[in-house]
């Protein structure tokens, strides 16, 4: 076996990781049970982690549910996204303030960033950041201080060993299995030779932090154990994409009577958008206080579902109806973010299928419609 | 047409320009010249446009539609609460810009060639930039037209300019509603094409104006043959940002903050086809 430097460490080592980067002055946010769910909180102690928790996962469904085996890391996305942190849901840009002399002076807010470290980063969801990485500091504008909170933050990677019913990184090339990006990989294994965690280091920093935990030489029987559960959570997807070119399938497919089919289900609630970890986008809100020489421009999280999201003053709203705001929020998210971006903007985490009021499934549309054109186009699907 | 990109802090947080003239155009509509207060915005090219913000209000996406030296000049119409206190101001006030963003017309690549600037409304503001640029250099250019419709003879914007583009230019003006002084025509610019001098296979055209009516004005040029490549149009959408990040300016594949306003017509036809996109 190659010498990686991969360690094995156990639940208290997994302790140890916690306490060490909180000791670096990183805010450690994790899985964590509360109200019902998985949610992404500030840690203290691994004691928080949701050990011997699972979700039960379905449109429109999410339930805990409880696991004989202890397994920190077994369960898939929750309701959060660790957008919630890089990019949070408001955000003051800037304030300005009129002077006795009539002068504006405009001030950007300086304070330093949070130092996060990010603890159980899903493969789909180091994609996912990865993505944001690419929509908010990659264009000829970048967001200064997205990429502020992102250079500082440390991600502790978690494999994917239990997807989800809803689960469909596979199709996206996403995960189960870790891709670049991260300080710390981890595998939880759970044998008969134990509960442990296999460990690898993507940078030097991951390297130091994983040097100061109690730790051993990965042994041949926990990397092919942690091998085994990798390749067996991709084989238990949930849900597949069709295969086909999901852009060019959006491309094709914008006048399909299937718009208005998923239109009578759909309550353009926004909720897809607001669990998505990709979904980016922000209204701009202009505020003053009582004497009207101080003004505050703040950044909210919007949703492409809201009417007044293309409301032009004097012209009314561009997309107007229902179906053609769910066309936008698909076709954006599989199709136009290749042309915006460079990649698709879905990594196949579920979260929209759980979180949907009516059930909607991304799958089951883009399966519809490839149907549609195919039967219209007379070819094979 | 090239990405003009402003340094990262200004295309954020707004520098502070002086309004330094303001003369109404119509009922609701005004033309103000903003210089900066210290250090100016990079140079703006036509068909850029600028994020005005009046004070506690917000800002708004606005063309340049002069640009000398450092000053700045924008026409807006009143049509929400923003356009409305930024078509209200008064000399000496104090309003923020960032920019410049987006793409520019391109007046390079009509070189030699017959110009067809085709505008609809406001939409002459962003158009205005390249009447003065090709009418400093007609050397450079074949023919230039100038075609404009509007609401109302009232609704006319720059009357004093026209009276000046007419002698170097063919300038062609038609309104949707005559009133009672009006001898010119009536009825949509598209009708105006008959009379412009051009050779649709030796011209480039810059449209503006409502989508109805780059729709119409694209496709009737296609129509007598000019290559889409050659049609550029200016089109609007909701602007949050200006920066890319907001997500509200989307045209199927285009950020119109970043991929716009300016874009040619081959890019822009299927897309501007397609309903609600």
């Amino acid at each position: 076996m190659a010498d990686d430097g991969a360690a094995v460490i156990d639940k208290a080592g997994l302790n140890t990781l916690i306490t060490a980067l909180a000791r670096r002055g990183r805010t450690v946010i994790g899985p964590t049970v509360r109200d019902g769910a998985i949610v992404l909180a500030e840690l203290s102690s691994g004691d928080e982690l949701p050990y011997g928790w699972g979700v039960e996962l379905e449109a429109g469904h999410y339930r805990l549910r409880e696991r004989a085996d202890g397994a920190a890391f077994a369960h898939s996305a929750g309701p959060q996204s660790w957008k919630t942190f890089l990019h949070p849901p408001r955000e003051r840009q800037w304030t300005a303030a009129r002077t006795a002399d009539g002068e504006l002076e405009f001030s950007e807010d300086r304070t330093p960033p949070p130092a996060y470290a990010f603890l159980g980063v899903r493969p789909c969801d180091l994609r996912a950041i990865a993505v944001q990485d690419r929509v908010l500091t990659a264009g000829p504008h970048a967001d200064a201080r997205y990429r502020g909170r992102r250079r500082r933050a440390f991600l502790v990677a978690v494999e994917c060993t239990e997807p989800g019913a809803t689960c469909f990184c596979v199709s996206m090339g996403t995960g189960p299995a870790v891709g670049p990006g991260y300080d710390l990989a981890l595998t939880e294994v759970l044998d008969d030779n134990g509960h442990r965690f296999l460990v690898r280091a993507g940078t030097q920093e991951g390297e130091s932090v994983l040097a100061e935990l109690p730790r051993r030489p990965a042994d041949p029987a926990t990397r092919t154990a942690a091998r085994d559960r990798v390749a067996e959570a991709a084989d238990h997807m949930g849900r597949t994409m069709p295969p086909v070119n999901l852009q060019t399938l959006m491309r094709d497919t914008l006048d399909a009577e299937r718009w208005n089919d998923v239109t009578a289900r759909c309550l353009t609630c926004g909720n897809c958008t607001m669990v998505c970890p990709t979904c980016f986008c922000t209204s701009t809100e202009d505020i003053t206080d009582l004497t009207g020489d101080h003004a505050e421009r703040w950044r909210r999280w919007e949703s492409c579902y809201d009417l007044d999201f293309t409301h032009l003053a004097g012209a009314g709203s561009v997309r107007s109806s229902p179906r053609s705001r769910y066309r936008q929020w698909l076709t954006h998210k599989i199709g136009t973010w290749h042309d915006q971006f460079g990649s698709s903007g879905c990594v196949g985490c579920g979260r929209c299928i759980v979180w949907c009021p009516t059930g909607i499934d991304i799958t089951e549309e883009a399966h519809a419609l490839n149907a549609e054109r195919a039967a219209a186009t007379g070819q094979p699907r | 047409m090239t990405v003009l990109a402003p340094r990262a802090s200004v295309a954020t947080v707004p520098v502070p320009y002086r309004v330094v003239e303001c003369s109404a155009e119509s009922a609701d509509t005004a033309t103000i010249a903003l210089e900066p207060v210290g250090s100016p915005l990079p140079a703006f090219t036509p068909g850029q446009y600028a994020m005005v913000y009046a004070f506690g209000v917000g800002d708004i996406p606005l063309s340049v539609c002069g640009i000398d030296g450092h000053r700045l000049t924008h026409t807006v119409r009143s049509v929400g609460a923003t356009s409305a206190a930024l078509r209200s101001l008064r000399p000496g006030t104090r309003v923020g810009v960032r920019g410049p963003f987006g793409t520019a017309w391109d007046l390079d690549a009509a070189s030699g060639r017959d110009l067809l600037l085709v505008a609809g409304g406001i939409g002459l503001a962003p158009l205005r930039p390249l009447v003065h640029d090709a009418l400093a250099a007609p050397q450079r250019y074949g023919r230039l037209n100038v075609l404009i419709g509007a609401r109302t003879p009232g609704d006319l914007l720059y009357t004093e300019e026209l009276r000046r583009w007419r002698d170097a230019a063919r300038t062609l003006v038609t309104v949707d509603r005559p009133d009672a002084t009006w001898t010119g025509d009536v009825g949509v610019v598209t009708a105006l094409l008959d009379r412009a001098a051009f050779d649709p296979a030796n011209s480039v055209a810059f449209v503006c104006g409502p989508e109805v009516m780059i729709r119409a004005t694209a496709r009737e040029l296609v129509h007598r043959a000019m290559d889409p490549d050659r049609i550029r149009v200016s089109l609007e959408r909701t602007m949050h940002c200006a920066t890319g990040h907001c997500g509200h300016c989307q045209l199927g594949p285009l950020l119109l903050c970043r991929d716009g306003p300016v874009v040619t017509w081959t890019h822009a036809q299927t897309l501007l086809f397609v309903r609600e996109l």
